[in-house]
């Protein structure tokens, strides 16, 4: 199907009516009437569509108890959705099997888990670990704390101008002593969709397991963790229209069945006495304690809901979206667009010569448009473009050209505001 | 709403910010303190010159957004002169002004001291850059107490 074709059965004015925050207006006080609400930082954190809002009500209405324990009937209802929305994930990442999702609190939670459990286990003085110049520092830190303490070496992989991965550097950088490569499948801040499937069959090659954070390529295309080859795959609820508070890591069986728990309580052994513990096999090795339940029948209906939107049209009408962005921002004076891979993902980050972002945030932000400014966790990229903060527009399923339209006006006030 | 703005970027704040005022580093400093806000990556570092208890010189350099860069300029035009502890006084001044509806300006601060610090005082409509407008004043602050940083995050 053509995006044409596509674009024309989406009706982005239907869809924005699911979302019941985009109906308010910011800034309206005395009797004086607000700015309506331009909503550009879903890459910070998506809204929630009303079929969310309400799955999550209904559950803790009419079925909600704590899961996987006691022989009552809303435990086993509880447990049933809950357990069906893991399988509802499996069924999102084409994952081979459910017993290779587990919940975690967030895409944060799930490296973590990973070079906790997994790094702790399996790497050793000197071995490497290749991560991008384009990561969040959730797909940083963690690996720093595991240099720390276990002495391994962490490797970068460069981008060029445009933000595209050097996938030369990155072959340069395989070696015998690389034992784990953690990379994003699409950064927060350039937009960059890397090429996970070639970053998976050269690691590979080499024996070497492949992490790609996905809290943002989830969200604006169809992901396949089987045909990618990925060995853990980890995205976060809430930048999916989901709940805050919940986490997935998929993880290949064969290798979460290898690693040692990463949190120790209840719901994740087989038995407990004071002379030894035995754990139950993965996910639950790695769900210690009660989990986020009311949030996972959330991001149920969040995969519901985008499953009926359909992945593909979403994905052409936020294609849309940045081209035509790009093309207004682009004939502003003195705006400088930071990241412009061929076939990015709706995010924009620019800077404004002789405007702080700060400034730019605080002045767009009366005019009702809300966007990300800073260095949006990744500062290692900041300094990489020599750029410091930006102000990053990012697009989700209900945005509209004239948002769009919005921002580009907003930034020509802060632009007669400076004089710039 | 755009009143708040003008309020916040008032002219003299945009000057400010512009061509900052005593924007280098002094041969004779004998103090020094880095301010960072670490949400938006704005650094100062903030010179002072102590002679026999009074700031006989104050200067800064770094980078920041308007608010942050006027705020720093302007702190160096006031603290310039004053004794160590009427610069402090002028810190919990400025500080109370920015952050209270209802501010406790300690005694003993003039009038065109006083319309000075107003000026920055817009910041109080914008909570978020609350910190902006006080981040050379608490590195000012740090120094005097021969203190080598003040980070956002502690205030």
């Amino acid at each position: 199907m053509s995006d044409a074709i596509l674009n024309q059965a989406y009706d982005v004015q239907r869809v924005r009516e699911d979302f019941p925050i985009l109906a308010r207006s910011v800034h309206a006080r005395k009797g004086k009437p607000g700015k309506p609400l331009v909503y550009l930082d879903s890459g910070a954190s998506a809204q929630k569509p009303r079929q969310v809002i309400q799955a999550m009500t209904r559950f803790l209405e009419e079925d909600y108890s704590n899961i996987h324990r006691g022989v009552h009937f809303l435990s086993q209802t509880a447990t049933d959705q809950f357990e069906a929305v893991r399988t509802k994930v499996a069924r999102f990442l084409n994952a081979p099997s459910d017993r290779c999702i587990v919940f975690t609190r967030s895409s944060t939670e799930a490296i973590n888990l990973v070079a906790a459990s997994y790094g702790r286990t399996f790497l050793n003085e000197g071995d490497e670990v290749i991560l991008s110049i384009m990561e969040h520092h959730a797909n940083i830190v963690p690996w720093q704390l595991l240099q720390a303490e276990k002495n391994i070496v962490i490797k970068v992989v460069p981008c060029d101008e445009d933000g595209v991965l050097d996938m030369d550097a990155y072959k340069d950088l395989l070696s015998d002593r690389t034992k784990l490569v953690a990379i994003t499948h699409c950064s927060n801040v350039l937009g960059t969709v890397t090429p996970a499937k070639a970053i998976a069959r050269l690691a590979h090659e080499r024996g070497v397991p492949v992490l790609f954070d996905g809290s943002q390529a989830v969200v604006h295309g169809t992901v396949d963790v089987q045909d990618i080859d990925a060995d853990f795959y980890v995205f976060t609820s809430h930048k999916l229209y989901g709940p805050t508070g919940l986490g997935v890591l998929y993880g290949k069986y064969d290798l979460l069945k290898k690693m040692p728990p990463y949190q120790g309580g209840g719901d994740m052994i087989e038995s407990v006495s004071f002379e030894g513990t035995t754990f139950k096999a993965p996910p639950s090795r790695f769900e210690a304690g009660t989990p986020p339940i009311t949030e996972v029948i959330g991001l149920g209906a969040a995969i519901d809901y985008v499953e009926a939107l359909g992945r593909d049209a979403i994905a052409a009408h936020e294609h849309d979206l940045l081209q035509y962005a790009t093309q207004q921002l682009s004939q502003i004076d003195g705006l400088r667009i930071v990241g412009t891979a061929p076939g990015k993902g709706p995010i924009i980050s620019f800077a404004l010569e002789g405007v702080h972002p700060h400034d730019v945030g605080t002045i767009v932000d009366q005019y009702g448009v809300a966007v990300r400014v800073g260095r949006h966790c990744a500062e290692p990229l900041a300094e990489r473009f020599d750029v410091g903060p930006t102000v990053r527009a990012s697009f989700g399923l209900y945005n509209t050209r004239e948002e769009a339209d919005a921002l580009v006006q907003s930034l020509q006030a802060v632009k007669e505001f400076f004089g710039a | 709403m755009m009143d708040d703005l003008r309020e916040l970027y008032q002219e003299v704040i945009l000057d400010h910010g512009k061509n900052p005022r005593n924007f280098r580093h002094p041969d004779d400093a004998n103090r020094e303190a880095k301010g960072e806000n670490p949400m938006c990556g704005d650094r100062f570092m903030v010179y002072l010159t102590l002679k026999d208890g009074v700031v006989d010189d104050v200067a800064f350099q770094g980078r920041g957004c308007a608010i942050s860069t006027a705020s720093a300029s302007m702190m160096t035009e006031l603290v310039r002169g004053k004794s160590a502890a009427e610069a402090e006084k002028l810190f919990h001044a400025f500080h109370e002004l920015c952050t209270q509806d209802e501010p406790d300006i300690p005694e003993g601060v003039d009038d065109e001291t006083m319309e000075k610090l107003m000026v920055m005082s817009g910041v109080r409509q914008f909570p978020v850059r609350v910190k902006c407008a006080t981040l050379a004043w608490h590195a000012m602050n740090a120094a005097l107490h021969g203190e080598a940083a003040a980070s956002s995050d502690q205030f």
